[in-house]
Protein backbone atom coordinates (compact mmCIF):
# COMPACT_ATOMS: atom_id res chain seq x y z
CA UNK A 1 0.00 0.00 0.00
CA UNK A 2 0.76 3.53 -0.73
CA UNK A 3 1.34 5.64 2.60
CA UNK A 4 2.53 8.62 0.88
CA UNK A 5 -1.08 10.68 0.52
CA UNK A 6 -1.02 10.70 3.98
CA UNK A 7 1.10 13.76 3.75
CA UNK A 8 -1.87 15.28 2.91
CA UNK A 9 -3.26 14.62 5.53
CA UNK A 10 -0.09 16.05 7.55
CA UNK A 11 -0.25 19.05 5.50
CA UNK A 12 -4.06 19.92 6.95
CA UNK A 13 -2.87 19.39 10.84
CA UNK A 14 0.11 21.15 10.73
CA UNK A 15 -1.54 24.28 8.30
CA UNK A 16 -4.28 24.17 11.04
CA UNK A 17 -2.07 24.22 13.95
CA UNK A 18 -0.24 27.00 12.55
CA UNK A 19 -3.37 28.76 12.35
CA UNK A 20 -2.41 29.67 8.65
CA UNK A 21 -5.57 31.09 6.37
CA UNK A 22 -7.21 27.32 5.68
CA UNK A 23 -8.44 27.93 2.18
CA UNK A 24 -4.47 27.93 1.19
CA UNK A 25 -4.10 25.01 3.48
CA UNK A 26 -7.21 22.89 2.49
CA UNK A 27 -5.70 23.70 -1.29
CA UNK A 28 -1.92 23.11 -0.57
CA UNK A 29 -2.50 19.37 0.99
CA UNK A 30 -4.98 18.64 -2.05
CA UNK A 31 -1.84 19.09 -3.81
CA UNK A 32 0.86 17.10 -1.93
CA UNK A 33 -1.58 14.29 -1.50
CA UNK A 34 -2.13 14.59 -5.31
CA UNK A 35 1.81 14.47 -5.93
CA UNK A 36 2.44 11.87 -3.09
CA UNK A 37 0.02 9.51 -5.27
CA UNK A 38 1.95 10.28 -8.64
CA UNK A 39 -0.48 12.01 -10.33
CA UNK A 40 0.31 14.73 -12.63
CA UNK A 41 -0.81 18.73 -12.42
CA UNK A 42 -3.18 18.33 -15.24
CA UNK A 43 -4.96 15.87 -13.49
CA UNK A 44 -5.20 17.59 -10.49
CA UNK A 45 -6.30 20.33 -11.31
CA UNK A 46 -8.89 19.02 -13.32
CA UNK A 47 -9.46 16.72 -9.90
CA UNK A 48 -9.62 19.48 -8.08
CA UNK A 49 -11.83 22.18 -10.67
CA UNK A 50 -14.61 19.14 -10.38
CA UNK A 51 -14.97 18.43 -7.03
CA UNK A 52 -15.38 22.36 -6.94
CA UNK A 53 -18.21 22.23 -9.31
CA UNK A 54 -19.58 19.21 -7.79
CA UNK A 55 -19.79 20.36 -4.64
CA UNK A 56 -21.60 23.76 -4.64
CA UNK A 57 -24.65 22.96 -1.96
CA UNK A 58 -22.32 24.38 1.10
CA UNK A 59 -22.97 27.68 -0.45
CA UNK A 60 -26.35 27.98 -1.42
CA UNK A 61 -26.44 29.67 2.18
CA UNK A 62 -25.99 33.06 -0.26
CA UNK A 63 -29.24 33.00 -0.80
CA UNK A 64 -29.88 33.91 2.62
CA UNK A 65 -28.41 36.70 2.63
CA UNK A 66 -30.75 39.09 0.94
CA UNK A 67 -33.55 38.53 3.30
CA UNK A 68 -31.20 38.49 6.76
CA UNK A 69 -29.49 41.73 5.11
CA UNK A 70 -32.34 43.77 4.70
CA UNK A 71 -34.36 42.88 7.77
CA UNK A 72 -31.38 43.14 10.14
CA UNK A 73 -31.14 46.94 8.18
CA UNK A 74 -34.66 47.31 9.37
CA UNK A 75 -33.57 46.62 13.25
CA UNK A 76 -34.28 42.97 13.39
CA UNK A 77 -31.70 41.93 16.32
CA UNK A 78 -32.23 44.80 17.73
CA UNK A 79 -36.01 44.03 18.43
CA UNK A 80 -35.29 40.32 19.02
CA UNK A 81 -33.20 41.67 21.86
CA UNK A 82 -35.60 43.67 23.15
CA UNK A 83 -38.45 41.43 22.64
CA UNK A 84 -36.43 38.80 25.40
CA UNK A 85 -35.31 41.23 27.50
CA UNK A 86 -38.67 42.31 27.94
CA UNK A 87 -39.92 38.70 28.87
CA UNK A 88 -39.46 38.46 32.36
CA UNK A 89 -39.19 34.16 32.50
CA UNK A 90 -36.95 34.21 29.52
CA UNK A 91 -33.52 32.91 31.10
CA UNK A 92 -30.65 31.97 28.56
CA UNK A 93 -31.19 28.39 29.89
CA UNK A 94 -35.05 27.93 29.03
CA UNK A 95 -34.17 29.46 25.44
CA UNK A 96 -31.38 27.64 24.37
CA UNK A 97 -32.81 24.43 26.09
CA UNK A 98 -36.36 24.46 24.19
CA UNK A 99 -34.34 25.43 20.80
CA UNK A 100 -32.17 23.22 21.13
CA UNK A 101 -35.31 20.49 22.19
CA UNK A 102 -37.25 21.92 18.80
CA UNK A 103 -34.49 21.43 16.75
CA UNK A 104 -33.95 17.71 17.72
CA UNK A 105 -37.70 16.90 16.99
CA UNK A 106 -37.81 19.03 13.83
CA UNK A 107 -34.71 17.46 12.74
CA UNK A 108 -36.21 13.97 13.76
CA UNK A 109 -39.17 14.27 11.34
CA UNK A 110 -36.76 15.40 8.43
CA UNK A 111 -37.48 19.32 8.83
CA UNK A 112 -33.37 20.28 9.11
CA UNK A 113 -33.61 23.25 6.94
CA UNK A 114 -35.59 25.37 9.61
CA UNK A 115 -32.85 26.21 11.66
CA UNK A 116 -29.04 27.58 10.86
CA UNK A 117 -26.94 29.74 11.63
CA UNK A 118 -27.60 32.04 8.93
CA UNK A 119 -31.41 30.94 9.18
CA UNK A 120 -31.98 31.08 12.65
CA UNK A 121 -28.87 31.60 15.03
CA UNK A 122 -27.72 34.99 13.54
CA UNK A 123 -30.95 36.92 12.70
CA UNK A 124 -32.54 35.57 16.06
CA UNK A 125 -31.12 33.11 18.06
CA UNK A 126 -27.94 34.80 18.87
CA UNK A 127 -29.58 38.04 19.84
CA UNK A 128 -32.13 36.60 21.82
CA UNK A 129 -29.09 34.64 23.83
CA UNK A 130 -27.26 37.73 24.25
CA UNK A 131 -30.62 39.49 25.87
CA UNK A 132 -31.44 36.91 27.67
CA UNK A 133 -27.85 36.09 29.37
CA UNK A 134 -27.74 40.31 30.46
CA UNK A 135 -30.41 39.40 32.91
CA UNK A 136 -28.38 37.12 34.42
CA UNK A 137 -24.88 39.00 34.49
CA UNK A 138 -26.56 42.86 33.62
CA UNK A 139 -22.44 44.09 33.17
CA UNK A 140 -21.77 41.57 30.67
CA UNK A 141 -17.89 41.80 29.54
CA UNK A 142 -16.72 41.24 25.74
CA UNK A 143 -15.46 37.50 26.82
CA UNK A 144 -18.77 36.24 28.01
CA UNK A 145 -20.93 38.02 25.48
CA UNK A 146 -18.59 36.19 22.74
CA UNK A 147 -18.70 32.90 24.35
CA UNK A 148 -22.68 32.93 25.16
CA UNK A 149 -22.82 34.03 21.10
CA UNK A 150 -20.20 31.11 20.50
CA UNK A 151 -22.98 28.65 22.88
CA UNK A 152 -26.06 29.73 20.86
CA UNK A 153 -24.09 28.27 17.75
CA UNK A 154 -23.30 25.10 19.57
CA UNK A 155 -26.46 24.52 20.42
CA UNK A 156 -27.62 24.86 17.07
CA UNK A 157 -24.89 22.21 15.93
CA UNK A 158 -25.88 19.72 18.63
CA UNK A 159 -29.56 19.57 17.93
CA UNK A 160 -29.05 19.59 14.52
CA UNK A 161 -26.90 16.46 14.47
CA UNK A 162 -28.28 14.40 17.12
CA UNK A 163 -32.39 14.55 15.68
CA UNK A 164 -31.55 14.22 11.91
CA UNK A 165 -29.96 10.75 12.49
CA UNK A 166 -33.60 9.48 13.88
CA UNK A 167 -35.01 10.45 10.57
CA UNK A 168 -35.30 7.22 8.07
CA UNK A 169 -34.79 8.78 4.96
CA UNK A 170 -31.98 10.82 6.45
CA UNK A 171 -28.85 10.46 3.94
CA UNK A 172 -26.23 9.26 7.05
CA UNK A 173 -29.32 6.20 7.91
CA UNK A 174 -29.49 5.69 3.68
CA UNK A 175 -25.36 5.64 3.86
CA UNK A 176 -25.64 2.81 6.77
CA UNK A 177 -28.07 1.02 5.04
CA UNK A 178 -26.27 1.38 1.30
CA UNK A 179 -22.91 0.46 2.68
CA UNK A 180 -24.12 -2.89 4.44
CA UNK A 181 -26.25 -4.07 1.49
CA UNK A 182 -23.31 -3.63 -0.64
CA UNK A 183 -21.42 -5.95 1.90
CA UNK A 184 -24.65 -8.66 1.97
CA UNK A 185 -25.62 -7.33 4.82
CA UNK A 186 -29.42 -6.44 4.35
CA UNK A 187 -31.38 -3.96 7.05
CA UNK A 188 -34.37 -1.89 6.85
CA UNK A 189 -33.43 1.69 7.41
CA UNK A 190 -35.91 1.66 10.29
CA UNK A 191 -33.88 -1.05 12.94
CA UNK A 192 -30.83 1.82 12.16
CA UNK A 193 -32.37 5.08 13.19
CA UNK A 194 -33.84 3.89 15.91
CA UNK A 195 -30.61 2.90 17.81
CA UNK A 196 -29.94 6.95 17.11
CA UNK A 197 -32.31 7.28 19.95
CA UNK A 198 -30.67 6.58 23.06
CA UNK A 199 -27.37 9.00 21.79
CA UNK A 200 -30.10 11.74 21.10
CA UNK A 201 -31.59 11.80 24.53
CA UNK A 202 -28.02 11.04 25.85
CA UNK A 203 -26.86 14.53 23.84
CA UNK A 204 -30.22 16.73 24.93
CA UNK A 205 -29.26 15.68 28.31
CA UNK A 206 -25.15 16.76 28.20
CA UNK A 207 -25.91 20.10 26.54
CA UNK A 208 -28.50 20.93 28.39
CA UNK A 209 -26.60 20.46 31.83
CA UNK A 210 -23.51 22.23 30.28
CA UNK A 211 -26.24 25.30 29.14
CA UNK A 212 -26.96 25.44 32.97
CA UNK A 213 -23.82 25.47 34.03
CA UNK A 214 -22.72 27.99 31.52
CA UNK A 215 -25.70 30.73 33.16
CA UNK A 216 -24.74 29.63 36.64
CA UNK A 217 -20.90 30.31 35.75
CA UNK A 218 -22.42 33.84 33.97
CA UNK A 219 -24.65 34.53 37.79
CA UNK A 220 -21.35 33.71 39.40
CA UNK A 221 -19.41 36.14 37.45
CA UNK A 222 -16.75 33.55 37.11
CA UNK A 223 -17.04 31.53 33.84
CA UNK A 224 -14.21 29.63 32.52
CA UNK A 225 -12.54 30.53 29.86
CA UNK A 226 -12.55 26.98 27.73
CA UNK A 227 -15.93 25.59 29.16
CA UNK B 1 -40.53 23.23 -13.34
CA UNK B 2 -37.77 24.61 -11.62
CA UNK B 3 -34.81 23.01 -12.01
CA UNK B 4 -31.61 22.81 -9.99
CA UNK B 5 -29.58 25.11 -12.61
CA UNK B 6 -32.07 28.14 -11.98
CA UNK B 7 -30.93 28.28 -8.26
CA UNK B 8 -27.49 27.94 -9.56
CA UNK B 9 -27.90 30.74 -11.18
CA UNK B 10 -30.16 32.72 -8.62
CA UNK B 11 -26.22 32.07 -6.29
CA UNK B 12 -24.62 33.73 -8.99
CA UNK B 13 -26.57 36.37 -8.86
CA UNK B 14 -26.70 37.73 -5.76
CA UNK B 15 -22.63 36.61 -5.41
CA UNK B 16 -22.22 38.52 -8.88
CA UNK B 17 -24.19 41.36 -7.02
CA UNK B 18 -21.42 41.61 -4.14
CA UNK B 19 -18.62 41.58 -7.57
CA UNK B 20 -20.11 44.53 -9.08
CA UNK B 21 -20.87 46.72 -5.22
CA UNK B 22 -16.53 45.70 -4.51
CA UNK B 23 -15.43 47.35 -7.89
CA UNK B 24 -17.50 50.33 -7.67
CA UNK B 25 -16.00 50.68 -3.88
CA UNK B 26 -12.92 49.75 -5.03
CA UNK B 27 -11.96 46.44 -3.58
CA UNK B 28 -10.88 44.86 -6.10
CA UNK B 29 -9.73 41.53 -4.21
CA UNK B 30 -13.00 40.92 -3.43
CA UNK B 31 -14.50 41.47 -6.73
CA UNK B 32 -12.23 39.24 -8.04
CA UNK B 33 -12.84 36.88 -5.74
CA UNK B 34 -16.64 36.89 -5.78
CA UNK B 35 -16.52 37.62 -9.56
CA UNK B 36 -14.56 33.94 -9.87
CA UNK B 37 -17.10 32.06 -7.73
CA UNK B 38 -20.29 33.59 -9.72
CA UNK B 39 -18.87 32.65 -13.11
CA UNK B 40 -18.25 28.99 -11.63
CA UNK B 41 -21.75 28.96 -10.43
CA UNK B 42 -23.46 30.38 -13.52
CA UNK B 43 -21.05 28.24 -15.75
CA UNK B 44 -20.86 24.82 -13.41
CA UNK B 45 -23.64 22.87 -15.10
CA UNK B 46 -21.99 22.88 -18.30
CA UNK B 47 -18.30 22.77 -16.92
CA UNK B 48 -19.58 18.91 -15.80
CA UNK B 49 -21.02 18.02 -19.01
CA UNK B 50 -18.22 18.88 -20.72
CA UNK B 51 -15.76 17.20 -18.36
CA UNK B 52 -18.23 14.17 -18.71
CA UNK B 53 -18.06 14.73 -22.48
CA UNK B 54 -14.13 13.96 -22.49
CA UNK B 55 -13.23 17.90 -22.82
CA UNK B 56 -11.19 18.32 -19.73
CA UNK B 57 -10.08 22.24 -20.25
CA UNK B 58 -13.14 23.56 -18.30
CA UNK B 59 -12.40 21.41 -15.01
CA UNK B 60 -8.77 22.32 -15.43
CA UNK B 61 -9.40 25.84 -16.06
CA UNK B 62 -11.63 26.04 -12.68
CA UNK B 63 -9.03 23.70 -10.64
CA UNK B 64 -6.65 27.21 -11.49
CA UNK B 65 -9.57 29.41 -10.44
CA UNK B 66 -9.35 27.33 -7.36
CA UNK B 67 -5.76 28.02 -6.38
CA UNK B 68 -6.25 31.66 -7.28
CA UNK B 69 -9.49 31.72 -4.96
CA UNK B 70 -7.30 30.25 -2.43
CA UNK B 71 -4.06 32.91 -3.04
CA UNK B 72 -6.61 36.11 -2.71
CA UNK B 73 -7.49 34.95 0.91
CA UNK B 74 -4.47 33.16 1.69
CA UNK B 75 -2.29 36.68 0.42
CA UNK B 76 -4.70 39.01 2.14
CA UNK B 77 -5.77 40.24 -0.46
CA UNK B 78 -9.48 40.81 0.27
CA UNK B 79 -10.66 43.19 2.81
CA UNK B 80 -13.59 42.52 5.57
CA UNK B 81 -15.91 45.93 4.84
CA UNK B 82 -16.10 48.48 7.20
CA UNK B 83 -18.89 47.12 10.09
CA UNK B 84 -21.89 49.87 9.12
CA UNK B 85 -22.19 50.85 13.11
CA UNK B 86 -23.00 54.33 12.11
CA UNK B 87 -26.71 54.10 11.28
CA UNK B 88 -27.61 52.23 14.63
CA UNK B 89 -29.73 54.59 15.48
CA UNK B 90 -31.62 54.58 12.37
CA UNK B 91 -32.03 50.64 13.25
CA UNK B 92 -33.32 50.85 16.53
CA UNK B 93 -36.02 53.67 15.49
CA UNK B 94 -37.24 51.34 12.59
CA UNK B 95 -37.20 47.90 15.10
CA UNK B 96 -39.40 50.15 17.28
CA UNK B 97 -41.84 51.18 14.32
CA UNK B 98 -42.01 47.83 12.57
CA UNK B 99 -41.78 45.57 15.78
CA UNK B 100 -43.09 41.89 15.82
CA UNK B 101 -43.56 42.27 11.68
CA UNK B 102 -39.97 41.99 11.35
CA UNK B 103 -39.77 38.49 12.74
CA UNK B 104 -42.36 37.29 9.39
CA UNK B 105 -39.94 37.42 6.74
CA UNK B 106 -37.35 35.87 9.05
CA UNK B 107 -39.28 33.20 9.88
CA UNK B 108 -40.80 32.60 6.67
CA UNK B 109 -37.45 31.04 4.81
CA UNK B 110 -37.60 27.83 7.36
CA UNK B 111 -41.65 27.49 7.20
CA UNK B 112 -41.75 28.58 3.19
CA UNK B 113 -38.96 25.78 2.52
CA UNK B 114 -40.04 23.33 4.47
CA UNK B 115 -43.96 23.29 3.32
CA UNK B 116 -42.99 23.35 0.24
CA UNK B 117 -40.37 20.30 0.98
CA UNK B 118 -43.60 18.62 1.99
CA UNK B 119 -45.88 19.22 -0.64
CA UNK B 120 -43.42 18.54 -3.28
CA UNK B 121 -44.92 15.21 -4.27
CA UNK B 122 -48.20 17.30 -5.15
CA UNK B 123 -47.18 19.91 -6.86
CA UNK B 124 -47.41 18.51 -10.35
CA UNK B 125 -49.84 18.33 -13.63
CA UNK B 126 -49.41 15.19 -15.36
CA UNK B 127 -45.88 14.84 -16.45
CA UNK B 128 -44.75 18.91 -15.16
CA UNK B 129 -43.53 18.77 -11.63
CA UNK B 130 -42.66 22.34 -10.04
CA UNK B 131 -39.46 20.73 -8.39
CA UNK B 132 -37.50 17.58 -9.53
CA UNK B 133 -38.41 14.48 -8.25
CA UNK B 134 -34.70 13.80 -6.74
CA UNK B 135 -33.77 16.84 -5.17
CA UNK B 136 -36.36 19.18 -3.62
CA UNK B 137 -35.03 20.57 -0.72
CA UNK B 138 -32.46 22.67 -2.79
CA UNK B 139 -35.07 24.43 -5.06
CA UNK B 140 -37.50 24.31 -1.97
CA UNK B 141 -35.40 26.85 -0.41
CA UNK B 142 -34.78 28.96 -3.36
CA UNK B 143 -38.61 29.42 -3.96
CA UNK B 144 -38.32 30.21 0.32
CA UNK B 145 -35.52 32.28 0.32
CA UNK B 146 -37.69 34.47 -2.66
CA UNK B 147 -41.04 34.48 -1.12
CA UNK B 148 -39.44 35.83 2.05
CA UNK B 149 -37.50 38.90 0.23
CA UNK B 150 -40.63 39.64 -1.46
CA UNK B 151 -42.40 39.76 2.17
CA UNK B 152 -39.30 41.73 3.69
CA UNK B 153 -39.00 44.25 1.03
CA UNK B 154 -43.01 44.91 1.44
CA UNK B 155 -42.36 45.36 5.21
CA UNK B 156 -39.54 47.38 5.50
CA UNK B 157 -40.13 49.42 2.29
CA UNK B 158 -37.14 49.14 1.20
CA UNK B 159 -36.04 49.01 -3.14
CA UNK B 160 -35.17 45.63 -3.99
CA UNK B 161 -31.93 47.12 -5.03
CA UNK B 162 -31.65 47.36 -0.99
CA UNK B 163 -31.39 43.64 -0.70
CA UNK B 164 -28.38 42.79 -3.21
CA UNK B 165 -26.25 45.49 -1.35
CA UNK B 166 -27.28 43.49 1.96
CA UNK B 167 -26.52 40.08 0.69
CA UNK B 168 -23.06 41.97 -0.81
CA UNK B 169 -22.45 43.75 2.39
CA UNK B 170 -23.01 40.44 4.38
CA UNK B 171 -20.68 38.02 1.82
CA UNK B 172 -17.85 41.09 2.24
CA UNK B 173 -18.16 40.12 6.26
CA UNK B 174 -18.05 36.41 5.43
CA UNK B 175 -15.71 36.89 3.22
CA UNK B 176 -13.68 33.51 1.61
CA UNK B 177 -15.16 31.82 5.04
CA UNK B 178 -18.57 31.34 3.08
CA UNK B 179 -16.21 29.26 -0.01
CA UNK B 180 -14.47 27.24 2.34
CA UNK B 181 -17.08 24.16 3.19
CA UNK B 182 -16.91 23.78 -0.58
CA UNK B 183 -13.32 23.63 -0.89
CA UNK B 184 -13.14 21.18 1.82
CA UNK B 185 -15.48 19.11 0.24
CA UNK B 186 -13.65 18.99 -2.65
CA UNK B 187 -10.27 18.00 -0.90
CA UNK B 188 -12.25 15.05 0.44
CA UNK B 189 -12.70 14.74 -2.69
CA UNK B 190 -9.21 14.47 -3.73
CA UNK B 191 -8.37 12.65 -0.64
CA UNK B 192 -10.61 9.63 -1.52
CA UNK B 193 -9.12 9.60 -5.22
CA UNK B 194 -5.61 9.92 -3.87
CA UNK B 195 -6.24 6.79 -1.70
CA UNK B 196 -5.58 8.38 1.57
CA UNK B 197 -8.63 6.77 3.15
CA UNK B 198 -7.54 3.00 2.67
CA UNK B 199 -4.20 3.94 4.13
CA UNK B 200 -5.68 5.49 7.56
CA UNK B 201 -7.51 2.56 7.67
CA UNK B 202 -4.56 -0.24 7.28
CA UNK B 203 -2.29 1.62 9.99
CA UNK B 204 -5.32 1.60 12.26
CA UNK B 205 -6.21 -1.99 11.43
CA UNK B 206 -2.23 -3.06 11.93
CA UNK B 207 -2.24 -1.15 15.42
CA UNK B 208 -5.01 -2.66 17.51
CA UNK B 209 -5.15 -6.22 19.78
CA UNK B 210 -8.22 -7.90 17.97
CA UNK B 211 -9.17 -10.61 19.86
CA UNK B 212 -10.36 -7.72 22.33
CA UNK B 213 -13.93 -6.70 21.62
CA UNK B 214 -13.58 -3.42 23.71
CA UNK B 215 -10.20 -2.86 22.28
CA UNK B 216 -12.01 -3.27 19.06
CA UNK B 217 -14.94 -1.15 19.56
CA UNK B 218 -12.74 1.50 21.48
CA UNK B 219 -10.42 1.79 18.18
CA UNK B 220 -13.61 1.75 16.12
CA UNK B 221 -15.28 4.85 17.66
CA UNK B 222 -11.98 6.64 18.01
CA UNK B 223 -11.03 5.65 14.17
CA UNK B 224 -14.52 7.68 13.34
CA UNK B 225 -13.73 10.19 15.56
CA UNK B 226 -10.21 11.33 14.24
CA UNK B 227 -11.04 10.10 10.63
CA UNK B 228 -13.59 12.47 10.71
CA UNK B 229 -11.80 15.56 12.14
CA UNK B 230 -9.32 14.83 9.60
CA UNK B 231 -12.38 14.81 6.92
CA UNK B 232 -14.13 17.39 8.25
CA UNK B 233 -17.62 15.03 7.28
CA UNK B 234 -18.57 11.52 9.43
CA UNK B 235 -20.19 10.71 5.95
CA UNK B 236 -16.66 10.51 4.31
CA UNK B 237 -15.12 8.56 7.49
CA UNK B 238 -18.00 5.89 7.82
CA UNK B 239 -17.19 3.61 4.98
CA UNK B 240 -13.45 3.44 5.69
CA UNK B 241 -13.61 3.13 9.08
CA UNK B 242 -16.76 0.72 9.11
CA UNK B 243 -15.07 -1.23 6.31
CA UNK B 244 -11.18 -1.37 8.01
CA UNK B 245 -12.27 -1.92 11.38
CA UNK B 246 -16.21 -2.51 12.42
CA UNK B 247 -17.10 -4.64 9.72
CA UNK B 248 -14.45 -7.20 9.68
CA UNK B 249 -13.47 -7.32 13.78
CA UNK B 250 -16.87 -6.12 15.57
CA UNK B 251 -19.84 -7.69 13.03
CA UNK B 252 -17.63 -10.80 11.29
CA UNK B 253 -15.50 -11.96 14.25
CA UNK B 254 -17.37 -11.08 17.25
CA UNK B 255 -20.77 -11.17 16.24
CA UNK B 256 -21.69 -7.73 17.35
CA UNK B 257 -25.11 -6.40 15.50
CA UNK B 258 -24.40 -4.40 12.45
CA UNK B 259 -27.52 -2.09 12.93
CA UNK B 260 -26.31 -0.87 16.71
CA UNK B 261 -23.17 -0.46 15.25
CA UNK B 262 -23.67 1.36 12.19
CA UNK B 263 -26.16 4.16 14.05
CA UNK B 264 -23.63 4.48 17.05
CA UNK B 265 -20.69 4.63 14.63
CA UNK B 266 -22.09 7.39 12.67
CA UNK B 267 -22.93 9.63 15.13
CA UNK B 268 -19.60 8.68 17.40
CA UNK B 269 -18.18 10.30 14.55
CA UNK B 270 -20.62 13.68 14.51
CA UNK B 271 -18.90 14.05 17.89
CA UNK B 272 -15.73 14.66 15.68
CA UNK B 273 -17.24 17.01 13.60
CA UNK B 274 -18.22 18.98 16.22
CA UNK B 275 -14.76 19.16 17.60
CA UNK B 276 -12.76 20.27 13.95
CA UNK B 277 -12.16 23.10 12.44
CA UNK B 278 -12.27 20.68 8.97
CA UNK B 279 -15.97 21.28 9.45
CA UNK B 280 -16.05 24.71 8.74
CA UNK B 281 -19.79 24.72 7.63
CA UNK B 282 -20.85 24.19 10.92
CA UNK B 283 -18.10 25.32 12.91
CA UNK B 284 -15.94 28.39 11.25
CA UNK B 285 -18.90 29.75 8.89
CA UNK B 286 -21.13 30.52 12.29
CA UNK B 287 -18.28 31.90 14.43
CA UNK B 288 -17.72 34.33 11.43
CA UNK B 289 -21.32 34.71 11.51
CA UNK B 290 -21.86 35.42 14.71
CA UNK B 291 -18.53 37.82 14.31
CA UNK B 292 -16.75 36.18 16.79
CA UNK B 293 -12.86 37.16 17.09
CA UNK B 294 -11.71 33.60 18.00
CA UNK B 295 -12.48 32.03 14.98
CA UNK B 296 -12.58 28.36 17.01
CA UNK B 297 -14.82 30.03 19.57
CA UNK B 298 -17.76 27.58 19.09
CA UNK B 299 -15.70 24.81 18.88
CA UNK B 300 -14.51 25.09 22.47
CA UNK B 301 -18.25 25.75 23.49
CA UNK B 302 -18.73 22.26 21.44
CA UNK B 303 -15.40 20.60 22.70
CA UNK B 304 -17.08 19.12 26.55
CA UNK B 305 -20.68 17.91 25.00
CA UNK B 306 -18.60 16.44 22.24
CA UNK B 307 -16.40 14.44 24.57
CA UNK B 308 -18.39 13.74 27.33
CA UNK B 309 -21.41 12.49 24.14
CA UNK B 310 -18.32 10.32 22.54
CA UNK B 311 -17.59 8.51 25.63
CA UNK B 312 -21.27 7.53 25.88
CA UNK B 313 -21.58 6.78 22.47
CA UNK B 314 -18.60 4.34 23.15
CA UNK B 315 -19.99 2.57 26.25
CA UNK B 316 -23.59 2.97 24.42
CA UNK B 317 -22.06 0.72 21.61
CA UNK B 318 -20.26 -1.78 23.23
CA UNK B 319 -23.16 -2.69 25.79
CA UNK B 320 -26.10 -2.74 22.88
CA UNK B 321 -24.16 -4.49 20.01
CA UNK B 322 -23.23 -7.56 21.97
CA UNK B 323 -26.32 -7.85 24.07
Amino acid sequence: MNYWPLLGVAAVVAGFALRLNPMLVVVAAGFVSGFASGLSLPDQLALLGKAFVSTRAPLLIVLTLPVIGLLEHAGLREHAQRWIAGLYYMSLSLLLICYMALRQILGALGLTSIGGPAQTVRPLIAPMSEAAARKTAPDLDDGQRERTRALAAATDNVGLFFGEDIFIAFGAVLLIQTFYSANGIQLEPLAIALWAIPTAIAAFVIHALRIVVFQYGLKRGTTRPRT
Amino acid sequence: MIALSYVWWLAALVLAAAAVFDLRARRWGNAAFWAIIAITFAAGDSILAADKAGNRLPTQLVGVAVVILALLAGLGLMRRSPAGETDATAREASAQRLGHRLFGPALMVPLVTTVLFLLAPYLAVGDWRLFPASNATVPALALGCCVAVVFALRVTRARPAQALRESSRLLDQLSWAVVLPMLLAALGGVFESTGVGAAVAGLIGQVIPTDSRLACTIAYGLGMIVFTMIMGNAFAAFPVMTGGIALPLLIRQHGGDPAVIGALGMLTGYCGTLLTPMAANFNIVPAVLLELKDSYGVIRMQAATAVLLATTNIALMYFLAFR
